[in-house]
């Protein structure tokens, strides 16, 4: 994950307590996924940010996981990515953000 | 007026020192993480020119192999070697690291780039002997080189940016002053590697074109660099400064921006000068990118797999007058991303495919071929980016089985038909629509396609100005032949008219005054 | 229990997935607010 966001992932987890956060992630595959999903919890795996060795163990959900789907308005999510539905490999998606969720998410 | 794609260029410079030195990646990592695995393991993974000329991507990207031949060949392709390993090829070439520094010193006009005395010396014949290389450039070469412990000197004491070659240093790129961030080694490296890849891309498309140099009579350069000094970072202008260069001397230039988009833009910019008579000949013309250099690198490395972000890009496209027979850029037929286009994957896709072609009552599957984002899969797959072009083809079918205009069981054979297999390196603006145009031309001159779309998609929040998405796309088509004269009269012929009626009310009223 | 509703939302999109505005249209229809957005681009 981009540097600058890692800064900005750690510094919002203090100033509003991490318990209180969700990141919500658009990537384009499943690894990718799995890598942004794995920096917000259990610390940058490339170990090249901010979030280095720092376990935040935040919520995390691709946009087009169910569980978020769900409290979306049906109408705004047709809109602006149920297209992407059709493009991207949701269930390869699902298993890597599920995976990452088991092993590391704390909330 | 029409405006036609009179011949395009296609160039590479294999660079893999600068991947260690230049790419932003490793730049980051060694203040980040200097002693890290990363930089230790990456040397063992960087390419030799040999192995980049057999690289099938990179082959395609000169013209030697097709993209339908690439698509051919089952991924991945960095473990295959492609059967042509020609240096030089059909739309421009792939210029090997040291002749390219000598190259860049030719293109640097104000003293700044430093070569040591023997590898000038070793090096200096193979670029004269190169096609596109003539006297007027390489006289641009100083006589007088400089020892190799000055250039070490200069990098150590004065903050001058190393170039290297094989590992080892063999000459510098100095600030252009002391205090102006915007002229420090660093940002005057990266600019000369920019100008002096537009050189060698502009000097392939107007040979490849067949036009003279003193033809070309404005340049737009649609790089992603910026150049300038404290009080006018992005003043420019590398169009210009290239044309030079390149030896145009009838030639005046701008530079426009706008990040991969740009191609895009500049494209549609250089149909509409020409299309309303302001230039006879307009190129457009981009240099490649050092900080994008090895940029997917820890994830290339990370897999076994070696460096294929070593290659800077260039290319540029000459748009004449029409000739008759080369394919026209259709201007009524322009995709925009607007402002109020947002952000939504569908909205994008709309704006730039679907909005042009209805205003005409095309479908989406009248277009021969979409060009949209031509990134190689090979490199962006095993960094998590998935495959570019695909995923644009996938969003156009898409889109098209929404409008009922292809079924959902032709959902996986659109890309095959409609679409390309990516073969252009992670170079920003360069895969950005472009790679194809050259292709383009020459299937539909021999007429295997009637319209293809080229679309060029930039993400503009990545200079924090606007949180703004941006495209635009326009269609090449086949040429509709000799320009019609409106109504079979001509402008001529309507003032010869007006001219005669006049004389005849003169004579009439003459004669009653009579 | 809702996991948006009320929560405090950070984004990372992706140019070529789903971009960051895009997902925070969705983040606020189901009462998140987003306190910090960003596209990442690979290419």
């Amino acid at each position: 994950m981009d540097l600058e966001n890692q800064k900005r992932v750690k510094e919002l987890a203090e100033q509003y307590g991490p318990e209180n956060i969700v990141v919500l992630l658009g990537a384009a595959e499943g690894e990718a996924s799995g890598l942004a999903a794995e920096t917000v919890t259990n610390g940058d795996p490339t170990y090249a940010g901010p979030l280095t060795g720092v376990s935040l163990g935040l919520k995390v959900y691709h946009v087009c996981e169910p569980e978020v789907k769900a409290e979306f308005d049906e109408a705004v999510y047709e809109e602006q990515v149920s297209m992407m539905e059709m493009v991207l490999d949701v269930d390869d998606i699902i298993n890597e953000m599920t995976s990452i969720r088991e092993q590391y998410c704390k909330y | 007026m029409k405006s036609v794609i009179k011949g395009a260029g296609y160039i590479l410079v294999h660079t893999p020192d600068m991947v260690l030195h230049n790419g932003t990646t490793q730049t980051t990592e060694r203040i980040v993480n200097p002693d890290g695995e990363y930089l230790k393991e990456l040397p063992k993974h960087i390419r030799t020119f040999d192995q980049a000329l057999s690289y099938w991507p990179n082959q395609v990207y000169i013209g030697n192999k097709t993209p339908d031949e690439l698509a051919a060949v089952p991924q991945p392709w960095c473990d295959k070697v492609c059967d042509v390993n020609d240096r030089y090829g059909h739309f421009g070439q792939i210029m090997p690291q040291e002749e390219f520094l000598l190259l860049m010193q030719a293109c640097d006009v104000f003293g700044l780039v430093k070569l040591e005395k023997g590898f000038v010396e070793a090096h200096k014949a193979a670029l004269a002997a190169n096609p596109i290389m003539d006297e007027s450039i390489m006289a641009r070469i100083p006589a007088e080189q400089t020892e190799a412990a000055e250039i070490q000197r200069l990098v150590d004491e004065e903050h001058s940016e190393g170039l290297y070659h094989n590992g080892e240093l063999v000459g510098c790129v100095n600030r252009a002053h002391d205090i102006d961030v915007n002229l420090s080694a660093h940002v005057m490296h990266e600019n000369l590697v920019s100008k002096a890849s537009s050189v060698m891309a502009l000097l392939s498309a107007v040979k490849n074109a067949g036009i003279a140099k003193e033809d070309v009579e404005y340049v737009v350069d649609c790089a992603e660099e910026a150049c300038g000094d404290m009080n006018q970072r992005g003043g420019g202008n590398f169009a210009k400064s290239a044309a030079e260069i390149a030896g145009l001397p009838n030639a005046t230039g701008s530079d426009a921006r706008g990040f991969c988009a740009a191609p895009a833009h500049a494209m549609i910019e250089a149909a509409a000068l020409v299309a309303s008579g302001a230039y006879k000949t307009v190129v457009v013309t981009a240099g490649g990118c050092t900080a994008k250099l090895g940029m997917n690198g820890k994830d290339h490395v990370k897999k076994g797999l070696p460096i294929m972000e070593d290659m800077i890009g260039g290319f540029a496209v000459v748009v004449t007058q029409d000739d008759g027979v080369s394919p026209e850029i259709n201007l009524d037929m322009l995709g925009r991303h607007t402002v109020g286009t947002g952000s939504a994957p569908q909205a994008v896709i709309s704006s730039l495919v679907t909005n042009p072609l209805d205003k005409h009552g095309l479908k989406i599957t009248d277009i021969d071929k979409y060009s949209p984002e031509m990134q190689n899969p090979d490199i962006t797959k095993p960094a998590g980016a998935g495959d570019v072009p695909l995923a644009n083809y996938k969003m156009i079918a898409a889109l098209a089985v929404k409008r009922g205009e292809l079924q959902k069981a032709d959902l996986a054979s659109f890309p095959v038909k409609h679409g390309l297999t990516g073969w252009a390196p992670t170079q920003g603006h360069i895969p950005s629509g472009v790679p194809y145009i050259g292709f383009a031309r020459e299937d539909i001159m021999a007429g295997k396609l009637n319209r293809v779309m080229i679309i060029g998609k930039g993400s503009l929040f990545l200079g924090r100005m606007t949180n703004l998405f941006d495209g635009v796309s326009f269609v090449i088509q086949a040429n509709t032949g000799a320009e019609e004269t409106q109504a079979g009269v001509s402008e001529e012929e309507v003032k010869g008219m007006i001219a005669k009626a006049m004389r005849d009310f003169a004579a009439t009223l003459m004669a009653q005054a009579e | 229990m809702s996991i948006l509703a009320g929560k405090k939302v950070i984004i990372i999109g992706d140019r070529d997935g789903i971009p960051g505005m895009a997902i925070e249209a969705c983040a606020e229809s189901a009462g998140a607010e987003v306190v910090f957005s960003s596209t990442e681009c690979f290419v």
